[in-house]
């Protein structure tokens, strides 16, 4: 489904990614594990074209999406994606409710009427309750964590790309966070990456693994 | 030295290269998406009320203060304190107010903005808006620019009547001049151009601002550290740029015959 192929990227004068070649299969989880600093959210960042790659090939659905510029086209793509972000980059300006829905607008047509009753639902996977009128700024790093991946299945997409779903989280928390993760492939055919340093649940969760090594895999 | 200069000259038409391909995008995405309606209201009640106290208050003192050195002056060489209220006046309406207004609005709101956008993106918040299929051109800039290009002119408004009533004040209760004949100096000699006049420069600057700010905020690097330079970078270089723009605008206003 998604093809890596030769990719590089740089900052400046380092390279951080010096030739990744990854194939990733429809309705499978990869994992990609890998030391602090190696690439791995800008290896994630450039499958959804946050970041351009400087060189090599992403292939999605064998249709070339390394250097599309249009602005339309690349909001086309990213619908097919959700991506939790490392730091869970939830929207201070907005409730936890509000952020959990915000997606939907944008990516769905699904009618106003719907967000409580989804914002609610989608907490709930993840163990979060009645807190859909608090502040992001009101919450611990966990539970930041949490509203922001109950802000990616919000939207069901195709592709989840995930940023450390348990890093903070404690043990039971993070079996829930990967039995989610598990039930979403078996239940829904959901593709995920799945970033992680822990070995245990990468062997849990995972059909394939990766481990990035000086800008390789 | 010629180095340096040379560097200077490349850093800035980057720049400018760089908030004149946002521009396009805020024309691109206004033409292919609906206005964040919502957005735009709230940010422009906010900009409005964060600024309208200052930037009173800011035009009363002119006023008074034009009021007082005009009489004064008058006094001097007419002997008599005559046509305070068109001095007043035609400074408050063709210069002070739009550019005092712009100042203020630069540094209160103006800030504000640099500081919320550039926030957003050392936390990643608007890489976080692409992923969920919206734009930070379309939510976060267009709304903001069109809050400036509407909270501005009509914080201009109020500056103006204040700054004339600050003038009405000193000159009725200190320089001795009736009331009457100050507000038809005004009524009299100040008409429909000269407040085309200011308006027309308060739309630039608001226009001028909400860029500036915009695209400080967006190009923001280097978590807080980089929050506070481009905050700082984006009320300097608004504060400039009203000051530039003003003596051009004046000079193409005046030959249109404004
Ligand atoms: N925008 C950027 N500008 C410059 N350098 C960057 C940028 N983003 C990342 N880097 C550098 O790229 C390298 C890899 O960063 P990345 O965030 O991909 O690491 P990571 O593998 O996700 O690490 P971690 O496990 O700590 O999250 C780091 O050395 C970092 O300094
Ligand atoms: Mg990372």
């Amino acid at each position: 489904m998604i093809e890596i192929i030769d990719l590089k990227k740089h900052f400046g004068p380092k390279h951080i990614l010096r030739g990744v070649n990854l194939k990733i299969e429809e309705g499978k989880t990869l994992a990609v594990i890998g030391g602090s600093g190696t690439g791995k959210s800008t290896l994630i960042k450039c499958i959804i074209r946050l970041l351009e790659p400087d060189g090599g090939k992403i292939l999605f659905n064998n249709k070339d999406i390394t250097h599309i510029k249009k602005q339309m086209e690349l909001a086309k793509l990213r619908r097919s994606f959700g991506y939790l972000f490392q730091e869970g980059a939830l929207f201070d300006s907005l409730s936890v409710g509000e952020n959990v829905v915000f997606g939907l607008k944008y990516l769905t047509d699904t009618p106003k009427s719907e967000y409580a009753r989804i914002a609610k639902e989608k907490l709930a996977l993840v163990g979060l309750k009645g807190i859909e009128h608090l502040r992001p700024s009101e919450l611990s790093g966990g539970m930041k964590k949490r509203v922001s991946l109950a802000r990616v299945l919000a939207t069901e997409p195709k592709v989840i790309l995930y940023d450390e779903p348990t890093s903070g989280l404690d043990p039971i928390m993070s079996e829930i966070i990967n039995e989610l993760i598990i039930d979403l492939k078996n239940k829904l055919g959901v593709t995920s990456v799945v970033i992680t340093h822990d070995m245990k649940s990468a062997f849990e969760i995972s059909d394939n693994m990766a481990m990035l090594y000086e800008g390789k895999v | 030295m010629f180095k340096a200069l040379g560097r200077l000259l490349i850093k800035f038409f980057t720049q400018l290269g760089q908030a004149s391909s946002m521009v396009s995008s805020c024309v691109f995405w206004l033409f292919k998406s609906p206005l964040e309606f919502s957005q735009t209201m709230q940010q422009t009640t906010k900009i409005g009320v964060e600024s309208l106290v200052v930037a009173t208050l800011t035009s009363l003192f002119t006023g008074m203060v034009l009021a007082l050195q005009a009489g004064t002056t008058m006094r001097n060489i007419l002997s008599e304190p005559l046509y305070i209220g068109t001095l007043v006046g035609f400074s408050l309406v063709r210069e002070l107010g739009p550019v005092l207004t712009a100042f203020v609005v630069a540094g209160r709101a103006g800030a504000a903005v640099t500081a919320e956008i550039g926030t957003m993106q050392v936390t990643e918040q608007i890489d976080a808006l692409h992923t969920l299929g919206t734009d930070p051109i379309r939510y976060l800039v267009i709304p903001r620019i069109i809050a400036f290009m509407i909270a501005i002119p009509v914080l201009t408004l109020c500056a103006n009547f204040s700054g004339m009533f600050g003038g009405f004040l000193v000159s009725v209760n200190s320089l001795g001049v009736a009331s009457n004949v100050y507000i038809s100096d005004i009524t009299t000699y100040i008409g429909v151009d000269d407040l085309m006049h200011g308006f027309i420069k308060s739309c630039f600057f608001a226009f001028m601002i909400g860029v500036v700010c915009c695209y400080k905020g967006l190009w923001t690097r280097g978590g807080a550290e980089g929050v506070g330079k481009s905050t700082t970078q984006a009320v300097v270089t608004s504060m400039v740029l009203i000051l530039v723009m003003d003596y051009f605008l004046t000079a193409i206003l005046n030959s249109i015959g404004l």
